[in-house]
């Protein structure tokens, strides 16, 4: 019988999903590495406040600025120039602090801050400075990567939504009506997937501007594939449900049965399959930034760093840095994923039940 | 485990002696008491039939005799023995339940379908026994393999070795688990519902099986079945479950004879009875339809040419009035199901429907639509018919919205807890979903689903074929009830005829898609023609077989 009604977000779960979130947090290592992430993502979105090479408060004068959010010519507070204040500059200090204070961020760079006193030339090695260095450029490591994750995240993250939403719809579209839409269909995607995608991104970013857009169109073209094959089967098998028939014959249109009958059963393999999509995007986009292919120049990204690493082999902490900062994350991706999987799996669910 | 004291000095040893027997099974919060202290014998030569409704623990219990249950899970309490010849079983090491399992004793299950590996030929499946047990060569399992299969029955035996299970029908492949369970000569064999997903022809060919292997090998059967039928033809003694609790035990005889126990009685009481609505003969005609086909094309070939035909449905016509109900019976396979998608063109088909006069065999888009609501369908498998993601409301609102029917959310929301409170079912647990509910309440929910549309014709697929005895009944009591409230017509599906019978005042016997036997109930019942129709009834209501030739094998 019916559990007491639990809530998630606010939103009441039926006792089925109920039961896989618990079957969620009990697997520990998940459900931690869910936690991790979620705190690391926080902290990339922050990145502006976290690593920045302009003060998150300036109070001059008796009133507050906000120089990240607003630009204040270096006149403003008394100095010479009419561009905008280099919050670095001794002299622009000085002058701040005779009229009032600022705050800083924990890291005072950003990610294309170039640190220009050094005390040794670049890149140099981790002090207390820079934790973890600079890159070749005199770049701030820790402000990089900070700045880079973010945006693999949040590339990741709409390249993963994107191409399922036009993979479920493919595979939903074809498994249900099936016949010759799906044969034509499944031998398209049979072509297409035997692309060798890599040379073809290649090609491509090489012919058109590599940005943050692009380079999503590109990745998406292949990427929307793997989803199809989970969703078509399980719209392949349900269909032909005793439950469909009914909806069926009560005059309930495909659509409304596509979106309200099936789809919820589709969900769970697309659930189970997100995760390792999203590392797969990351990984993408982290080869073609370490190819330079990727995004622009001087944009921070893990690959760029990583390719500094294998250019700097005198500065292990460079590819150091990327790579145990791309393991962790990859793994805690993989960790959650295996956890989401292991949740749904209704075998789990379902142990010790016999009649 | 507890040793008890060996008492078989008493008297003559029992075969099987099973001694307040539990079964628990640990949840993650509740423990769940599946069998609650059962004691029987067995004795050798003898059939014991387990009786109860589904979750009453039979099946549990048996399996408990070969430990075949997911331990650790399932625990059996102190006290509880099954002895085996005097040799606990409880608590014995694997070595001595591998002897046991499928030597000494065997159990075939109640669905063929899924208890034979697919991917294995039947040799193979039934050497592998022979094998493990017997440490036989390929050539004398091979010769014992052909041996079995001619002792349970199967036609032309050497050929069918290299078949796999899905080239066989649900009878065949019913006899290969016998013979398999058989390989090995074993003292007891355990039947659980071995007849349950059969058609009545072949489930009264299987039991008549069954009781000529037992003459002939003299082994015992433990035959768990919620069938009273198939228990007074077979069994020597029953043992009525209910609740995981043996609540009466005796020869077959005086159980039938003179039930004590109140649940026993229920239990006797409890087969669909009574007679069809009397309608209107006057009454116009409702749904009607011409020489209906419809053939599924069978490809071969790269091109796939369009070799041959497989003729679901051949050629059959029926009219059926206002208030009247028509049963379609008839083995599986033979197109009852097929008629009843056609006629309310769910598949297409060839030929003319009428519908209250409109022909409606090319209707099409929203006018078809709009059909829909008139006419409705009870599909056989309540686990299967209702969408599990959402609640018992969302699955009866659904063709509330669809033909914008009750306006707005509330008033939507009073047809539904009255559709509810029509079909006998709370109105409160509207907000639950099908997984809450039992069978029963679950087909009652699938009539609900119909009844809201306030259709005139309404297919009933085998809406009581996956129920228990009782609850059949309890349905047939209710789509009765519903006929003569709102002047419903039915279009009765069954390959079971004694529920035909308490419904149908008309009768069509169907075989491979044609039309073998028509008339009034009265007619077919009382004075069948054709030796199909013969052969049917024998089955169903005798469970004897009858002129084999005339039915599948």
């Amino acid at each position: 019988m019916r559990g007491d009604s639990q809530k998630l977000f606010g939103i009441t779960l039926a006792p089925m999903n109920q039961r896989r979130l618990q079957n969620f947090k009990k697997n520990r290592r998940g459900y931690w590495s869910l936690w991790i992430f979620i705190v690391l993502f926080g902290l990339s979105l922050l990145a502006e406040i976290i690593a920045n090479d302009k003060p998150i408060i300036v109070f001059y004068d008796d009133q507050a600025y906000f120089p990240i959010v607003q630009a204040l010519p270096e006149t403003h507070f008394g100095g010479e120039f009419k561009t905008e204040t280099d919050y670095h500059d001794p002299y622009v200090q000085n002058l701040i602090s005779a009229k009032g204070w600022m705050i800083w961020p924990l890291i005072q760079y950003n990610y294309k801050t170039v640190a220009y006193k050094l005390p040794t030339p670049a890149p140099s090695a981790p002090d207390f400075d820079h934790w973890l260095g600079t890159d070749d450029q005199a770049r701030d490591v820790v402000a990089r990567l900070l700045y880079g994750m973010r945006i693999s995240i949040l590339f990741g993250l709409l390249l993963t939504a994107i191409s399922a939403v036009i993979g479920v719809t493919a595979g939903a579209i074809q498994g249900y009506f099936g016949g010759v839409l799906d044969l034509i269909a499944q031998r398209f995607i049979e072509i297409w997937s035997g692309l060798p995608t890599l040379y073809i991104l290649i090609i491509v970013s090489s012919v058109l501007v590599p940005s943050f857009w692009t380079l999503l169109g590109i990745l998406m073209l292949f990427s929307w594939v793997g989803f199809v094959g989970v969703v078509r089967a399980e719209f392949l098998k349900v269909r032909n449900y005793d439950y469909i028939r009914s909806a069926k014959a009560l005059g309930v249109s495909d659509r409304m049965i596509m979106y309200r009958h099936i789809l919820p059963n589709a969900i769970v393999a697309t659930l189970t399959f997100l995760p390792f999509t999203l590392t797969a995007a990351i990984t993408g986009l982290t080869s073609l930034d370490f190819l330079g292919l990727g995004l622009p120049a001087g944009s921070a990204s893990l690959g760029e760093l990583l390719a500094q690493g294998k250019a700097n082999l005198q500065a292990p902490w460079l590819g150091l840095t990327a790579f145990v900062s791309l393991a962790i994350m990859l793994s805690l991706l993989v960790f959650i994923g295996e956890a989401v999987r292991d949740a749904f799996d209704p075998r789990k669910l379902f142990n010790g039940d016999r009649s | 485990m507890s040793v008890l004291v060996d008492n078989s000095t008493e008297e003559e040893q029992a075969l099987l002696d099973i001694t307040s027997l539990s079964v628990q099974f640990h949840g993650e919060e509740e423990t769940v008491d599946a069998v609650a202290g059962i004691t029987y014998k067995l004795m050798e030569g003898q059939t014991v039939a387990l009786v109860g409704e589904s979750g009453s623990g039979k099946s549990v219990s048996a399996l408990s005799i070969l430990q075949l249950l997911p331990y650790p899970q399932a625990q059996h309490p102190q006290g509880s023995s099954i002895k085996y010849r005097g040799k606990e079983i409880i608590g014995a090491d694997d070595a001595t339940m591998r002897d046991i399992r499928g030597n000494k004793i065997s159990i075939i299950f109640q669905e063929p379908m899924t208890s034979l590996n697919p991917l294995h030929t039947i040799e193979k499946q039934i050497n592998e026994v022979l094998f493990v047990h017997k440490g036989m060569s390929k050539i004398e399992a091979r010769k014992r393999t052909l041996e079995l299969l001619k002792l349970v029955g199967i036609k032309n035996p050497a050929g069918r070795l290299k078949s796999y299970p899905h080239e066989l029908s649900g009878g065949q492949r019913q006899r290969v688990m016998i013979a398999m369970a058989l390989a090995n000569e074993p003292d007891l064999l355990i039947a659980d519902e071995p007849t349950t997903a059969l058609d009545v022809t072949i489930q009264a060919q299987i039991l008549e099986l069954l009781k000529e292997l037992q003459d002939k090998l003299g082994m015992s059967i433990l035959l768990i079945t919620h069938d009273l039928g198939i228990v007074r033809k077979m069994a020597d003694r029953v043992c009525v479950m209910t609740e995981g609790q043996i609540v009466e035990q005796g020869p077959t005889e005086k159980i039938f004879s003179q039930p004590e126990h109140a649940y026993t009685q229920e239990l006797l009481a409890a087969e669909p009875q009574g007679k069809p609505v009397e309608a209107n003969s006057e009454a116009p005609e409702i749904m009607a339809c011409e020489d209906i086909k419809v053939h599924f094309p069978v490809k071969r070939g790269i091109l796939r040419r369009t070799v041959s035909y497989i003729k679901a449905v051949d050629g059959i016509s029926l009219t059926l009035q206002q208030g009247h109900t028509i049963g379609i019976v008839g083995e599986s396979g033979s197109g009852k199901t097929t008629l009843g998608l056609a006629l309310l063109r769910l598949i297409s088909s060839k030929g003319a429907i009428r519908f209250d006069g409109k022909s409606i065999a090319k209707t099409k888009g929203s006018q078809l639509r709009s059909l829909r609501q008139e006419m409705q369908i009870v599909f056989q498998d309540p686990y299967g018919s209702l969408s599990p993601r959402l609640s018992i409301g969302q699955i009866i609102e659904e063709g509330l919205k669809v033909h914008r029917l009750g306006g707005n959310a509330k008033e939507r929301e009073a047809l539904i807890v009255e559709a509810l409170n029509e079909v006998g079912l709370n109105p409160e647990n509207r907000h639950r979903y099908p997984h809450e509910f039992s069978g029963g309440q679950r087909q009652r929910i699938a009539i609900a689903r119909a009844m809201v549309l306030k259709p005139r014709f309404l297919v009933l697929d085998e809406p009581t074929s996956a129920l228990d005895m009782s609850v059949q009944a309890q349905i047939v009591d209710l789509l009765r009830s519903l006929q003569v409230k709102h002047n419903l017509t039915y279009l009765f599906i069954s390959h079971d005829l004694k529920v035909v019978r308490t419904l149908a005042d008309n009768v069509i016997v169907m075989k491979d898609g044609k039309a073998v036997e028509t008339g009034t109930a009265k007619e077919i019942f009382e004075a069948p023609q054709t030796a199909y129709t013969q052969a049917l009834i024998k089955a169903a209501f005798d469970l004897e077989v009858v002129n084999q030739e005339a039915i599948s094998a």
